[in-house]
């Protein structure tokens, strides 16, 4: 039996009506396992995503299903079929996207280490937010640079460096330019360079 | 990328430097395969194209090439300047687009000079150049004076000629390492893609941008290009594989110190004043025919970003705001970072995404850096070598004086916004997931951290608050600005009418029009959001028009969904493209029409006052020669900082004479090692199964790539006594890795200047955090690659030497 793709599998299915026998699938084991997927995902809410690791593009389908407690299950990640990027391709590394996505190894809460600590303390956002905002108030107070030597006016805070960013969205990105500009910050870096 | 990734299909011959793409970006790679495979044989259909590989290392990208060259790393100047020598000395350039769409014909300057490995305008004290000298020579009303003849010796032309005549087959051999008649094959081959009906694309990575050199490694290759009349074409390009999923788009918005979103120049002290700016920052228009659209359009595209972040408090009368934009008094990169941590000079830096101990260059610096630093914050979902520097080995915790916060961010799936890819395809993604536990998304960490500095300012004053207390946050809840309000805000608004900017052709430098990112305006004007946009391949024929791969309703692609940039140059002075079978655009009499054209879509070519074709450029043409770089206006082979021999041009001047010298800078000790001390090459990559280091946290890929390695030429495991699987201490002046070996024929021995010399390759994807090193504690110790890389970087950009230094091997 010639192999169905997933996305004709997707068709096939939907017009009979989940209704596929053995006498029609046979045995082979691709056609079980798109059976088992398809019996995975379905009822599922399907999103689009684009994988995490290179900038190849790779577009995702994700399905995620509303658990009863109103929590939201992910189902599974597959490459997306229609990107003229991708074409439904992925490597080891988006088609595990899924373990990226759902850890257990995730840090679960704010965490303060104070100089010379040789642990960290779980603590709370409003306590870490408030020290970070209090510590770049002094830093910028103490290194702002409003006039030069040269008697320019640069406006520039000079003990504050930010570096990261290649996995924000561009509208997040966006939006630390502008503040961390805002701060007067002028060492700003992501991995464009490193 | 000039192009994008599935245009690689339309190449008849694919050149690769300084990547693997069939290991490092394996997806994009089908198109790679394609174009060398598929049955739909023709121009444009794909099929027949042959793929070259010059690399260290022999990889799966190398097993499938026509041709694979071992190169010593960081000689690809050599490599591509001997090509370009080839075609000049041949006649095997485009004549036609030489003559009319690069700057060729261009008069330099009389003071130009290049001898002894240095070029005109050296100051040895300083390690720089008064690049004065590089200029072209002006007519009274400004512009370049040419010679269409090209027989001027100081034309470009014939600097280029005079410049690369040094660049034999034998030279190229001596320097690079790869045997003469393989190069001669290559350049057999590469001189064939001068003719119209042919055409070429280079494909490179961070094996090229990671040296002293890299900036102007690309420019040799870019200048073959434009020689060869491929800039501009589909299948053509000099094109950029990047290497995390949003690089390109957080280049674009300006992460960088350098530029402000939309590549617009950060100001410099001294520009007292807008005017002043735009003076200094935009391009002069060169030639009567020049659009010199950016810098024409540069105080229009840097106002509208001022109205965009300052609202109503940028006012014609405050000069926009444009005081309130910090003026950094020097290069402020990633190495100057930690150069002024070391020294004192940072109190505080923020990480986010990006781990500082693993990603820079000589780890044992940065993490004596972090330990000078007063505070530190790392956001991210995972720890990370960063976040935990405060345990690496060697360090006493008790010791480290630095306040350390962790604040758990979430992660892509859980939020949306877009992507956009090497090719500058932006695409949209959904929110798939809520948050997990209390992880928060990392703008709104910053915007409520903006918040409670900006309370603390109204509370108690401080220095200068005025740009903090004026920054625009109109959103619906300015702690939680949504990115559907931010992408609105890049693409920007009339002010009069309060329309979403259809183009930015349309911006004004009055202050009655805002764009936060100009290059994005037109993606989400009031038709909506077009990087959500999916006429994908479910219908090739409606959604692939042209039949060359553009899928214009599929996402969208800045600038103005334009999927080819300098796309006027795919076709002839008359407007016909050079190779019908695979059009860029064309003019149809009336329109442009194909690709969405780099060019008014309504100028006729025959218009005696028709721009030059590259309309972003001064000079309205390509640049073989530039005065762009600090390092040089034409490209030159200089050795790595690290090098087993001395530069067969002009072993006098043998590495970069103006690469910043850090450790020297600062009064700290040298830290770069000799051949007699280190005699092998090292070079740094990565692997499939791993993303730098986020994916040291997803258990299985660590368990298809469980451990770190170096890879070890068999000859030189003979020499050392070294077999497969042996541990192994790798050490460079800096600091030492102690891995396993892994013995390989993918490696060998090079002749170079007459001496035999040896590479190794080592993975960067390992360290002290992630589940390998919770499985071995005592031996992730020492797992850094970075703890071998010198600090130093690229002339213009300092990007780190990470791919080219010198170590030594001993079997533990």
């Amino acid at each position: 039996m010639a192999t169905v793709s997933r996305r004709e599998f997707l068709k096939l299915t939907a017009l009979g009506a989940g209704a596929i026998g053995v006498s029609e699938l046979g045995f082979d084991l691709a056609q079980a396992y798109e059976v088992r997927q398809q019996l995975r995902i379905a009822g599922a809410t399907e999103s689009h995503s684009i994988c995490p690791y290179c900038a190849v593009g790779c577009s995702l389908i994700a399905f995620t299903r509303k658990n009863p407690d109103g929590s939201v299950r992910l189902l599974q990640i597959e490459g997306d079929p229609d990107s003229p990027v991708n074409e439904g391709r992925l490597c080891p590394k988006g088609a595990t996207a899924m373990e990226l996505a759902n850890s257990v190894r995730r840090v679960e809460h704010p965490l303060y280490r104070s100089p010379g600590a040789t642990e960290w303390q779980t603590v709370s956002w409003d306590f870490v937010l408030d020290k970070i905002a209090q510590n770049i108030k002094a830093s910028r107070d103490r290194t702002f640079v409003t006039t030069d030597g040269k008697g320019d006016t640069v406006n520039r805070c000079q003990g504050i460096a930010f570096a990261g960013g290649a996995t924000f969205s561009n509208e997040e990105g966006y939006f630390a330019s502008k503040v961390l500009r805002g701060l007067g910050l002028v060492y700003l870096e992501q991995q464009a360079r490193v | 990328m000039t192009n994008h990734w599935r245009d690689i299909k339309n190449a008849d011959l694919i050149l690769i430097n300084g990547a693997n793409p069939a290991e490092a970006h394996p997806v994009g790679f089908q198109w790679f395969m394609r174009a060398k495979l598929d049955p739909k044989r023709g121009p444009g259909n794909g099929g027949g194209a042959k793929i070259i590989h010059a690399d260290p290392r022999f990889s799966r990208t190398s097993a499938v090439a026509d041709l694979y060259l071992r190169i010593r790393t960081g000689t690809d100047v050599a490599y591509f300047g001997g090509l370009i020598n080839h075609v000049l000395l041949n006649n095997l350039y485009h004549a036609d687009y030489v003559k009319n769409y690069t700057n060729a014909s261009f008069i330099v300057d009389k003071g130009y000079d290049f001898k002894d490995g240095l070029f005109s305008g050296y100051d040895a004290a300083k390690r720089s150049y008064q690049t004065a000298s590089w200029a072209y020579e002006l007519d009274a009303s400004g512009f370049a004076k040419r010679d269409n003849s090209l027989q001027n010796p100081r034309s470009a032309f014939q600097l280029l000629k005079k410049h690369y005549s040094r660049y034999t087959p034998e030279m190229v051999s001596s320097i690079t390492g790869i045997p003469k008649e393989d190069f001669l094959k290559v350049a057999d081959l590469v001189g064939e893609m001068g003719r119209p009906d042919k055409v070429m694309t280079i494909v490179y990575a961070v094996g090229l941008t990671h040296h002293t050199t890299g900036s102007q490694l690309i420019r040799s290759g870019a200048v073959l290009q434009l020689l060869l009349g491929n800039i501009g074409r589909p299948g053509g390009g000099m094109n950029a594989e990047r290497g995390h999923a949003n690089i390109q788009g957080n280049t674009d918005n300006a992460l960088s110190w350098d530029i402000l979103p939309g590549y617009l120049k950060i100001p410099r002290p001294g520009q007292a004043t807008i005017d002043d700016y735009v003076a200094k920052s935009a391009s002069k228009k060169l030639d009567p025919n020049a659009w010199n659209f950016f810098g024409t359009n540069y105080r229009k595209f840097m106002v509208s970003l001022l109205k965009a972040w300052y609202g109503n408090a940028a006012t014609a009368n405050n000069d926009f705001a444009f005081n309130y934009i910090p003026k950094p008094a020097e290069d402020s990169s990633w190495l100057t970072i930690y150069d002024n941590a070391l020294q004192g000079k940072m109190e505080g830096l923020v990480l986010s995404g990006m781990t500082a101990a693993s990603i820079g260059p000589d780890s044992n610096q940065v993490l004596a850096a972090l330990s000078r630093l007063k505070w530190l914050v790392v956001m991210d979902p995972f720890p990370t070598t960063s976040s935990e520097f405060w345990h690496a080995a060697g360090l006493a915790p008790e010791t480290i004086q630095t306040e350390v916060f962790m604040l758990p961010a979430t992660h892509w799936i859980e939020k949306d916004g877009a992507f956009t890819n090497s090719g500058r395809w932006v695409q949209w993604k959904d929110a798939v997931m809520p948050p997990q536990g209390e992880s928060r998304h990392d703008h709104w960490i910053m915007a409520d951290i903006f918040q409670r500095v900006k309370t603390l300012y109204e509370q108690h004053g401080g220095k200068f608050p005025d740009p903090l207390m004026h920054l625009s946050m109109d959103y619906h809840n300015p702690l939680r600005p949504e990115l559907d309000e931010l992408a609105r805000e890049m693409n920007g608004k009339d002010l009069k009418t309060g329309k979403q900017m259809a183009t930015f052709g349309t911006l004004q430098d009055d202050g009655t029009t805002t764009a936060g990112n100009w290059i994005y305006s037109g993606m989400y004007s009031d038709k909506g959001n077009f990087s959500k946009r999916r006429d994908g391949i479910q219908d090739i024929a409606k959604n692939d028009p042209t039949g060359m791969g553009f899928f214009p309703n599929w996402a969208w692609s800045w600038p103005l969904n334009r999927r080819v940039l300098y796309n006027r140059a795919s076709a002839d002075l008359d407007g016909k493209p050079w190779d019908p079978m695979r059009p860029g655009i064309k003019w149809n009499g009336q329109k442009w029409v194909g690709d969405v054209p780099d060019y008014p879509p309504k100028l006729s070519p025959t218009d005696p006052k028709a721009w030059l074709p590259f309309i972003m450029t001064g000079e309205g043409v390509g640049r073989l020669f530039s005065n762009s770089l600090l390092d040089g206006p034409i490209p030159e082979h200089y050795e790595p900082m690290e090098s087993p021999v001395e530069n067969p041009l002009h072993s006098s001047v043998s590495a970069s004479p103006v690469a910043f010298l850090y450790d020297k800078a600062a009064g700290r000790p040298d830290r770069f090692g000799t051949p007699d001390e280190f005699p092998i090459i090292a070079t740094t990559y990565r692997l499939t199964e791993h993303e730098h280091y986020i994916t040291q946290q997803v258990r299985l890929l660590v368990e298809l790539q469980p451990e770190p390695f170096v890879e070890i030429p068999e000859g030189l495991a003979q020499e050392k006594g070294v077999k497969n699987g042996d541990l192994v201490r790798v050490r460079s002046k800096r600091g030492k890795m102690e891995v396993r070996a892994i013995v390989t024929k993918r490696l060998g021995p090079l002749q170079v200047a007459g001496k035999k010399v040896w590479q190794v390759g080592i993975p960067i994807h390992w360290g002290y955090v992630g589940i390998a090193a919770e499985m071995h504690p005592e031996r992730s110790q020492h797992w850094l690659a970075n703890a071998l890389t010198p600090f130093v970087g690229d002339a213009n950009s300092r990007t780190p030497e990470f791919k080219a230094f010198l170590v030594n091997i001993e079997k533990l």
